[in-house]
Formats: C-alpha cells, sequence, structure tokens
C-alpha cells in the first residue's frame, strides 16, 4: 500500500499526467467535433501518425515548432478532407472509410521519412518544445508541477477543451454543428447546409489530430519512429464516448486516463521483475475497453451518427 | 453535382471496378514513385520480377498469399454481417501462441496426422474466444465492436510478448524472446521441396471455396447477409441476430486464428513478435478489394503478396523505401470503395 501512496505523493507523477494526457485531449476533442457533426473519423491513428511525422520533419527541416504543430494541422486536414468526401459526399461507410484513412496515412508516413530521412543508428532529433516554468506557481506542491512547468502545446489543448465546449453548446455555430449530427434533415430545413457543416467539422476535427500526433515528436518525445502512435488514436475513440461526446468530460476523461497510465508507469519501475511488463501496457487498452463497456449505454450518441446524409433521401 | 441509384448492375462493371480500383492506385503510387526520383515503369517491373522473377520468389509470394487469404476471408465474412472484425492481427496471434503452448506443451507427441488438425482446431479456438469477447461487448452492452477487437489486437500482441518471453520462452534462443519451437510432427509438409511452400496454401484454398459455398448455399448464409443489409429489417423477418452473429464471429476468428496457426507450422516453427508484417490489417484490405466476395478474397491476396514480396526486391535494387507497397494496397482500398460507388450510383446533373 505504501508503494501505491508514495507514487501518488510524488510530484513528477503530477507532473507526467498532463503531458501524457495531451496528445489524447487533442485527439479526443478532434474526434467529438467530427462525430458530433455525425461523421465517424476512424482515420485519427494515421492522421495522428502523420502529424507526428510532418511536423517532425518541418522542424528537422529548420521551421520553428510553431510551424510544425501548423503543418501537421493543415495535413491533419487535408485527410480530413479526404474522409469528408468518401463519407459525406459520396455517403460511404464511415467505418471503412475510416480505416482505409489510417491505413493510407500511416504507411504514407512511413514511406515519406524512409524517402527523406537516410536510415542511421540512432535517429535523428530536434529541439523539442521546453516547459515553460511559472515562477512562484511552479513551488506549489503537486498542482505546481502539474500545472504551470508544461510545455505550451499543453496549455494551448486544455484552453482547446474549454474553447470547443462553449463554440459547441453556446454559439449558433456550435447548434448548427451539432444538428448535422442529430438530425441534418431538420438542419437542412432551417437552412443550414449540413454537408457543409459536416465537411468543416471533420476537416477541422482532423487538423487537431495532426496537431495531437505532433505533439508527441515536438513535445512528449524529439524524434519519430513508425508506430510510435501506439494505439493513442482508437483509447481517443474511445474516450468520445467516455466523455458522452462533451468536451469538457473530454478533458476529464483523458486527464483520468493519463493519471492511471502514469501511475502503472510508475508502479512497473517498483514491480519490476515481480510482474511483467507487458501486464502494465496492456492496462490503458483494457481500460479503453471498460471505459466503453460502462459508458456505451449511457452516452448520448449523436443521432445521426454514421448515417450519411442525401438531400431528398430518407 | 448529385448522384442517382442505378437500377441496374452491369456483371461487367461489377468485375471491372476491382481491376480500376488497383490500376488507379498504381497510378497514384507512380506518382509518389516519380516523386522520389526514379523510373516508374521500371519499378513496377521490378516489382513483377521480384515476386515472380525465379522459383523462389514465386513461390514466396504464393506463401506470402495464404495467410492474406485467411485474413482476408476472416474480414470478408464478418464485414458482410456487418460484423466490423479488425482484430484479425490480435485473433492471428493468438492462434499463432495456441498452436506453440499446445504443441510444445500437450500435443506434442502425437502423430502428425492427430497432432495437426487438433492444433489447427486449437488455433481456431483462440482466434474465436479473442472475438467473442467484443462480440459479448456489443450484444449486452451495445458497444461498438471496431474499437474493442482493434484495442484488443494491442492485448493480444503483448499478451504473446508476455508468453514468449516468459513461461513459453525458448531457452536454446540465446535470450531472444520467442517460444519454443513446434514439435517436428506439427510441421507442415512442403508443396515443393526447397522452398517455404506448404500445404497451408491448399487449406486456405479449400476455406475459400467453403466459405463461398456456405454464404451462397445455406440458410446461415442468407441470415448472414440479412443481418448485414439491414440489421432490424433481418430481426422483423425472424433471423436470430444475436445467434448469427455468434456463428459468424466464429468463423472470421477462427479464420484468422487459423492463419496464426499455419504461420507458425508451415513457415516459422515458432512464435516471434514479428510473425505477422500486419497480416490482420492487410486482411481488411484484401476482403474489401475483393468486395467481400470469399472467391475474390484469393485474387486480392494474390496482388497484396505480389506488391509486398514484389516491392522488398525492388526497394532492395531501386531504394525506394519498401513501404511503397502499403501505400499501394491503402491506395486501393480507397479507390475500390470510390469504384464500388459508382457500381451502385451514377452522377445526374
Amino acid at each position: 500500500m505504501n508503494v501505491v501512496i508514495d507514487i501518488f505523493a510524488s510530484a513528477g507523477l503530477w507532473a507526467a499526467v498532463l503531458r501524457i494526457a495531451t496528445p489524447l485531449i487533442l485527439g479526443t476533442l478532434g474526434a467529438l467535433l467530427c462525430e458530433r457533426s455525425g461523421v465517424l473519423n476512424l482515420g485519427i491513428e494515421g492522421i495522428m501518425t502523420f502529424g507526428a511525422m510532418i511536423g517532425w520533419l518541418a522542424v528537422y527541416n529548420g521551421a520553428d515548432l510553431w510551424t510544425g504543430l501548423l503543418v501537421a494541422a493543415l495535413s491533419g486536414g487535408v485527410f480530413g478532407l479526404l474522409h469528408a468526401a468518401l463519407t459525406v459526399t459520396l455517403g460511404l461507410s464511415q467505418h471503412v472509410s475510416g480505416l482505409g484513412v489510417t491505413l493510407f496515412a500511416s504507411s504514407f508516413s512511413y514511406y515519406v521519412f524512409r524517402l527523406l530521412v537516410p536510415v542511421a543508428g540512432t535517429p535523428p532529433t530536434i529541439d523539442p518544445f521546453q516547459p515553460i516554468v511559472v515562477p512562484a506557481l511552479s513551488s506549489l506542491p503537486f498542482i505546481g508541477p502539474a500545472l504551470f512547468t508544461q510545455t505550451p502545446p499543453t496549455y494551448v489543448a486544455i484552453m482547446l477543451a474549454l474553447v470547443l465546449g462553449y463554440v459547441l453548446f453556446r454559439t449558433p455555430l456550435g447548434l448548427a454543428i451539432r444538428m448535422a449530427g442529430e438530425n441534418p434533415h431538420a438542419a437542412e430545413s432551417q437552412g443550414i447546409n449540413p454537408m457543409t457543416m459536416r465537411y468543416g467539422a471533420v476537416i477541422a476535427g482532423s487538423a487537431l489530430m495532426g496537431v495531437a500526433g505532433a505533439f508527441l515528436t515536438l513535445s512528449a518525445f524529439n524524434s519519430f519512429f513508425p508506430t510510435m502512435v501506439q494505439g493513442r488514436g482508437w483509447i481517443c475513440i474511445a474516450l468520445v464516448v467516455f466523455a458522452s461526446w462533451r468536451p469538457g468530460r473530454a478533458l476529464i476523461g483523458a486527464l483520468l486516463f493519463a493519471l492511471f497510465d502514469g501511475f502503472q508507469l510508475r508502479l512497473q519501475t517498483v514491480l519490476n521483475g515481480v510482474v511483467p511488463y507487458q501486464i502494465f501496457l496492456m492496462i490503458p487498452y483494457l481500460l479503453s475497453i471498460a471505459a466503453l463497456a460502462l459508458m456505451a449505454r449511457r452516452a448520448r450518441v449523436p443521432q445521426a451518427l454514421m448515417q450519411p446524409y442525401r438531400r431528398g433521401e430518407r | 453535382m448529385r448522384f442517382e441509384r442505378r437500377e441496374h448492375r452491369s456483371v461487367a462493371l461489377v468485375i471491372a471496378t476491382p481491376v480500376l480500383a488497383v490500376l488507379c492506385a498504381l497510378a497514384l503510387s507512380g506518382v509518389l514513385i516519380a516523386i522520389a526520383g526514379a523510373p516508374v515503369m521500371e519499378a513496377y517491373w521490378r516489382i513483377l520480377v521480384g515476386a515472380f522473377g525465379s522459383r523462389l520468389s514465386a513461390t514466396e509470394t504464393l506463401t506470402r498469399a495464404s495467410p492474406l487469404i485467411l485474413t482476408g476471408l476472416a474480414a470478408a465474412v464478418a464485414f458482410r454481417a456487418r460484423l466490423w472484425n479488425i482484430g484479425g492481427e490480435g485473433q492471428f496471434y493468438l492462434g499463432a501462441i495456441a498452436v506453440a503452448a499446445a504443441s510444445s506443451h500437450l500435443l506434442g507427441g502425437l502423430a502428425p496426422a492427430v497432432q495437426i488438425p487438433l492444433l489447427l482446431v486449437v488455433a481456431a479456438a483462440a482466434g474465436i474466444v479473442l472475438l467473442l469477447v467484443p462480440l459479448w461487448l456489443r450484444l449486452r452492452f451495445s458497444v461498438d465492436e471496431v474499437v474493442t477487437t482493434l484495442l484488443l489486437n494491442f492485448v493480444a500482441v503483448l499478451f504473446v510478448s508476455m508468453l514468449i518471453d516468459g513461461v513459453l520462452k525458448d531457452p536454446m534462443a540465446f535470450g531472444w524472446p520467442q517460444s519454443q519451437p513446434v514439435a517436428d510432427a506439427a510441421i507442415l509438409p512442403k508443396l515443393l521441396a526447397r522452398s517455404r511452400l506448404h500445404i497451408g496454401l491448399v487449406i486456405a484454398l479449400a476455406l475459400a471455396a467453403a466459405v463461398h459455398l456456405l454464404q451462397s448455399r445455406t440458410v446461415f448464409g442468407m441470415q448472414s447477409r440479412a443481418a448485414g443489409l439491414n440489421p432490424t429489417g433481418a430481426v422483423f423477418a425472424g433471423v436470430p441476430l444475436g445467434r448469427t452473429l455468434v456463428k459468424v464471429a466464429c468463423i472470421s476468428g477462427g479464420l484468422a486464428g487459423l492463419a496464426g496457426a499455419l504461420e507458425v507450422m508451415g513457415v516459422q516453427g515458432y512464435v516471434t513478435k514479428d510473425l505477422s508484417p500486419g497480416y490482420g490489417y492487410s486482411g481488411i484490405v484484401v476482403a474489401m478489394l475483393a468486395n467481400l466476395h470469399p472467391l475474390g478474397v484469393v485474387l486480392a491476396a494474390l496482388f497484396t503478396a505480389i506488391m509486398f514480396v514484389g516491392a522488398d526486391g525492388m526497394s532492395r535494387s531501386m531504394g525506394i523505401p519498401s513501404y511503397i507497397a502499403d501505400v499501394t494496397v491503402a491506395l486501393s482500398l480507397i479507390s475500390m470503395l470510390v469504384g464500388v460507388f459508382f457500381t451502385q450510383y451514377r452522377i445526374r446533373r
């Protein structure tokens, strides 16, 4: 028991939690925005991989870190455009199209990376985002290291959760997006074009996914390697359900998830040798499945999610 | 631009679609090869030579196609009933490790004629179990199985990694994490001497034919199709949806588990963490390229195997990353999706 208490009492855990949570927050918000407009985006895993790759590549070739994030966002948006064209305009199965985007985006990332970066013993690195240490506040116990020694993208991610919550639930634009996801026919009769809403939401959401991936290479690590996203995208999809399609809860869900993850990482070093490390690595995935099972029934799914909208066709 | 449903779908169109989709994907990948600064036609020629240029490469292509036929069938059977089994990769690994465990600990002493069939059953069962969990979650808690089957892939691979690093670790492997080898009696007979091509290809082809008959000639086949076309309508028409999906899951998970078994018993002889170069995921593409038709799966698997084996050879001689094969395969999936759409709809101005 003491071990557990020690872990929770260490400031390092709380600092790690926000760092682990950041890509999950960004990815979950991106997926949530898509799904609110009625489009499931399973391209997330691949889009995150591509964002991680292209953001890193931009910085490696001399761009500054913020430009790297922007490039990742733009490329995410392009994949979003592809997914939207397939699912909104053509009305294809959102499941299959998303998987197609994932397979394409991730293999394309590996191809581009291999083409432009020669194979080397140690992977080339960049200078990643440095933490901003807020004077005075950062010396507060627990809250200090957790909240006030993070890199800039983490603060941006948290603010984005609040902004997205505000936009979705307090603005006419948010209402229009939600209507496209709940009842596109009703939206159409109110003079809202559900197709436009879906395109916009999928492109913007996918841009967030690209940034989520770029956080991995530009802040959490300093190099790119294949399979570095490691299922984080799928975990984000699970977190959307857990969050019941609400940005505020997505933030909390991602933080809770990161808390478990940070905790298991530390427990792993304590129990090294006693319990196989793979058990700990399984926890995030099993936790996501448990979260889905727990929340799937209670969650209020956007009514038109996964339903293609065609004018005049019911 | 608006779309109008086609009244009639011509057979020629349906058959031409995958061919056009593949050509379209090859053209797009050609652009990527050209950007990389290599002559495109020569690259494709090298891929063909790499896949068929010698006896060794041709048998290698067929060897690679066998697991793809099975994982492709696994996806096709499930998708047709709209059971989104994306867990082929995990089921593959679980089938493989079940074979390694059973052969080295339980059944190793049995004669080949008894042991091989028993091991295949064990592997299928392992794959089935891994798919029944997400199916149960879907039927009981209405959890979308796409995400759960996907997440279970990671769990399964970690589980296998734990076993080959722990209880099933081969003490003779110099500390390398790999399972104990299967018994000699469990090694599948070769189809051709001096090659890796084994009897698994015949098994895969037979299963493709069996699945085709099952889907086209039986009540179960009709019920599973009905479940996919319109679940609520199927229930209304008296199709036991839950039971049908369980049967579908047994076939789908079983086929993916078998793929893992054949790879262990036919090619490698033991399990490592990289036993599968993504056979489970490629199976999804194979199924889609085949438009979920079991016999089409055989052709689609062959195409995919040609790309993978051929690209390795091309990559070595031309310096283009062999990932171009994955890119082409993924692009064929996307162009196939668009192609299938235009067999169903036409553009109306």
